[in-house]
């Protein structure tokens, strides 16, 4: 008999589902880069605080609801003999009751909820790094005007120090996102939105981009590096710096700067047209290259920063990050490998 | 009105049998099969699409479909599933089963309902189109479908961030649909507004009817919404507006208010009908009358209410600042009340009852438990600073799964099961019925609870490949494999279907339930009624003389509705006009189409207006 089997079955899968959580909130730690529940700010601390003050209230209506339902499913099922049943309508205490009971676990939520709201909401604290988050499609551009740096897709933090960001797109709408700092926030354009938080905690944090942004939205990852403030003072200052100049010894590296500087036909696709290179080129249309080889990787986070991800890149953008506004440029093998040391020169 | 005694048959040009009955009828029975056999192929279609996508997410770094193709996949399992599956599929069972419930011989206009469904189909057609018809726009097939999202967000929908045709099929399939929601909508209300039987106050009007009610003052209300926002994008495509290009002064958050002002009632849209077929299965297998029947009509009510004003719930992330932040919190939070009413109101009609777990049953309770999954994830992001995390990541694509999936679907399979004995006159089998149910609530869990883990560990939404340094194999894998397990249970429905030609004959009321419909035989005769009832009571087939007695044979001839095929001429005037619109990039062959569906348009109505119909 198929229906005698089903309450068992209905708790038994209940179990499961209602254990799952649990086992993951028990065992998820560093394997999950990318996670929002093991913040490292305030803010994100914050957010986590609630998140799971809320989740324990749904679970207990979880169960409590859920036990009722499969109580009355196994009490009630039809048995032989059963009486018929008593027509009832409805009862006016019992329904002023379970519509008081939601009321009242809401009010329970709301409060943190509206609290943690303004919490997070508050004005940047004076002395605060300002950063400028710009969305392009499909890469993160950073300015930080307090400090003359300009640089792309990783964002280097100081930790202990409160961060401001303003958030802005070039294009069409983007998400800022690193879950362990923050929650997420829109990068729109013609309107700044911000983030405010203070990184506790050293490290390389994970984020990418959370609205979809068009083709290679899943390509547009991010990297925030939180620095003891030392160190970050000191990147800070080599960025703001000229880069490195090129050593005119070294035939290869020359021979890169020759083959960034050339100008191209048709199309024009030269590097010079949309990258920056402080006192070589000023494009603005890709990331400003000034110091890219001081970065750990390329091509907003999808490929590592080295000899053979700068050349897979060189070789076919468009083929690394489907849809990119770098276009697959018709270099030889040796105009490869000069950029690809020009480049890496550039810490 | 003429009462010349014409048998009781559909008058001409309808035939009674063959394609041409099916092309010319406006008999609201028929109209819902059509739109049920429609809409059951777009889900098939939308599943399809989204089995794609689990294979292509079944393990990082896959490359099973490109990027661009992706990105067309989720646009338009989502595109789909809202307008093509869910919503029709409503919609065969209020043109079915609404007519029925309150007594009426048809609705009130019947051949603006034989037009909505050819709007619907003939837009369904023309969006899905854009599959196939690529080299017309000199690009590869499967290049130029919709690719910006269900949600369509602007300034990416602008023709400078999407040149090619992909918006435009569905910025005008959108409106095309929206055409034949609003006909719809208006035909029901007044249907439910005047032709109720004698005696059937609105109070006791079966829940099922009250939610659909409900359900069209919200399609009336919010198509406007979106059809506004429509226009808008439509302009900046074809004309150069710039509503929504912020370098010329337009705004790109004007699209989200008024896609969400739409877009929040059309959740409600999707859920009310549901909610309306549990009520209506609840108390037929439980033998009991459904508990608190005023209470679960006034929260519908309340929750299509409401439903208006949460909204900016799906935009915390833009910063709309502390104070709307904390007011579009509390509002959401809000709608837990009438829900959880609801549920508690569900459960209590089981409480005492005698339950008996047919299959149309087992869908009813697996809606109740799933629903409430759905519900506490939904009161965990109208958290904003929750939210902030948990939005766009698969935590809420998890979410609306357990509310459309496991809510609304589930629900209306409880109502496929339900009511098929009265459309088709045969039962499906239990026994597959009931394979069907497992592998469907075991095939959805494991594909989309497994999503509130990748979700919360940081897998954003829509995107085609992930890294393997995520940490989010297993629980993507597990996803994949559900999927697959929720398509061998569509197969085990299907199979049922064939199967349920050597079905016995069900007879008037196989579930032995109360309300009219199932006074009369199955399938029902064109007329429905032989004679309209008087009803004296909420359950007119379990209360003692509930409603007058309904002779098998019209004891004098009935007048019922003619055919007419101007409806579908005016549906196909519209769609020309849209393709019309589509050539935009040639202009005078685009004026010319445009014009001509204009000219299709106005000779349709205009034959329809004075064409013989009433006999």
């Amino acid at each position: 008999m198929a229906h005698r089997r089903l309450p068992a079955a209905v708790s038994w899968a209940s179990l499961a589902i209602l254990a799952a959580p649990l086992l993951v909130v028990a065992c998820s730690g560093d394997p999950y880069p990318q996670s929002t529940l093991h913040p490292t700010s305030d803010t994100g601390t914050s957010i986590d605080v609630l998140y799971r003050q809320i989740f324990w209230w749904a679970v207990v209506v979880f169960v409590v609801v859920q036990s009722l339902l499969i109580y009355t499913l196994i009490r009630y099922r039809n048995r032989p003999g059963a009486a018929e049943p008593k027509p009832i309508h409805g009862n006016t205490l019992v329904e002023i009751t379970w519509t008081l009971a939601p009321a009242v676990i809401i009010v329970f939520i709301a409060v943190p909820t509206i609290q943690t709201i303004f919490k997070v909401a508050g004005d940047p604290p004076p002395g605060a790094v300002q950063v400028e988050v710009i969305g392009h499609q499909w890469w993160w551009e950073y300015r930080y005007p307090e400090l003359g740096v300009v640089t792309a897709n990783e964002l280097h933090l100081p930790q202990g120090r409160p961060v401001a960001l303003a958030i802005t797109s070039a294009d069409v709408i983007h998400s800022f996102w690193a879950p362990k700092l923050s929650g997420k926030r829109d990068a729109q354009p013609g309107r700044q939105t911000r983030l405010v938080f203070t990184p506790d905690s050293v490290g390389t944090y994970l984020g990418q981009c959370a609205e979809f942004c068009g083709e290679s939205h899943a390509n547009m990852r991010l990297r925030v590096i939180v620095e003891p403030a030392a160190e970050f003072d000191a990147w800070a200052a080599r960025q703001a710096g000229p880069p490195v100049p090129t050593d005119s010894t070294q035939a290869l590296i020359v021979a890169g700067e020759e083959a960034y500087k050339r100008i191209r036909q048709p199309g024009n696709h030269s590097c010079i047209a949309c990258h920056t290179m402080a006192g070589v080129s000023g494009g603005v249309l890709g990331p400003n290259l000034s110091h890219v080889g001081s970065r750990t990787t390329i091509a907003s986070g999808i490929l590592a920063n080295d000899s053979a991800g700068l050349a897979r890149w060189l070789k076919n953008a468009p083929g690394e990050k489907p849809g990119s506004l770098m276009p697959k440029i018709a270099l030889t093998d040796d105009e490869v490998a000069a950029l690809v040391a020009y480049l890496r020169g550039k810490q | 009105m003429a009462t010349t005694a014409v048998p009781h048959a559909p008058a001409a040009p309808a035939a009674p049998r063959g394609l041409w009955s099916w092309i010319t009828t406006t008999d609201h029975k028929r109209i819902g099969v059509l739109y049920g056999v429609s809409a059951f192929i777009f889900f098939l279609i939308g599943g399809l699409e989204a089995l794609v996508m689990r294979l292509q997410l079944g393990a990082p770094g896959a490359s099973v479909v490109s990027a661009e193709f992706y990105n067309q996949l989720f646009t338009m399992h989502g595109t789909t599933m809202v307008f093509l599956a869910i919503m029709p599929l409503s919609a065969a069972f209020f043109n079915f089963i609404i007519p029925l419930q309150i007594g009426a011989r048809d609705v009130a206009f019947p051949r603006l309902n034989a037009f909505s469904y050819w709007v619907f189909l003939l837009g369904a057609l023309f969006m899905n189109a854009s599959f196939l018809v690529g080299p017309l726009f000199g690009a590869d097939a499967l290049s130029v479908a919709p690719n910006g999202g269900w949600f369509g967000y602007a300034n990416l929908t602008s023709p400078q961030y999407s040149p090619g045709p992909n918006i435009d099929f569905w910025v005008l399939g959108l409106q095309i649909l929206g055409v034949a929601s609003l006909a719809a909508g208006f035909n029901f209300i007044t249907t439910i507004i005047n032709m109720r039987a004698p005696g059937m106050s609105l109070m006791r009007m079966p829940v099922f009817t009250w939610m659909s009610f409900v359900t069209q003052f919200l399609i009336i209300t919010a198509f406007p919404v979106i059809t506004i926002g429509l226009v808008f994008l439509m302009f900046d495509r074809l004309f150069g507006t710039t509503f929504y290009n912020v370098a010329a002064g337009g705004d790109v958050l004007l699209w989200q208010h008024l896609f969400w002002l739409f877009g929040h009632p059309e959740v409600y849209i999707l859920i009310l009908p549901a909610m309306g077929i549990v009520s209506e299965v609840l108390p037929t297998f439980s033998r009991k009358p459904l508990f608190g029947y005023a209470v679960v009509v006034y929260s519908g009510v309340l929750i299509g209410i409401v439903g208006w004003g949460v909204w900016a719930h799906h935009m915390f992330s833009t910063g709309l600042g502390p104070i709307a932040d904390s007011v579009f919190s509390a509002s959401t939070m809000l709608i837990a009340v009438p829900t959880g009413v609801k549920i508690f109101n569900w459960i209590a009609t089981m409480w005492g009852g005698r339950l008996e777990f047919r299959t149309p049953m087992l869908f009813a309770i697996g809606f109740i438990s799933m629903f409430i999954i759905g519900g506490l994830s939904g009161v965990m992001h109208s958290s904003p600073p929750a939210d902030l995390q948990q939005t766009d990541t698969y935590f809420v694509v998890a979410h609306f799964h357990y509310v459309l999936f496991g809510g609304a679907l589930l629900g209306l399979f409880a109502g496929i099961y339900y009511w098929w004995p009265k459309v088709f006159g045969r039962t499906l089998r239990e026994g597959p019925g009931k394979w069907h149910f497992w592998l469907m609530l075991l095939g959805m869990n494991l594909t989309f609870f497994p999503m509130h883990f990748s979700g919360l560990l940081g897998m954003p939404r829509r995107i085609y490949t992930y890294g393997a340094d995520l940490g989010l194999d297993t629980f993507n894998l597990i996803s994949t494999i559900g999927a697959l397990l929720t398509g061998v249970g569509l197969l085990v429905f299907m199979y049922n279907v064939w199967a349920s030609r050597s079905q016995p004959a069900a007879g008037k009321n196989p579930w032995n339930a109360a309300t009219l419909e199932w006074a009369i035989a199955s399938p029902p005769p064109v007329y429905n009624f032989a004679v309209l009832p008087t009803v004296s009571s909420r359950l007119p087939l379990w209360t003692e003389g509930g409603a007058t007695p309904i002779p098998d044979t019209p004891p004098e001839p009935v007048h019922v509705p003619g055919g007419s095929y101007w409806p579908l001429v005016t549906a196909l005037g519209i769609v020309i006009m849209a393709i019309g619109a589509l050539m935009h990039r040639a202009l005078v062959p685009s004026l010319l189409t445009g014009i001509a569906g204009a000219a299709v348009v106005v000779v349709g109505i205009y034959r329809w207006a004075f064409e013989p119909f009433e006999v």
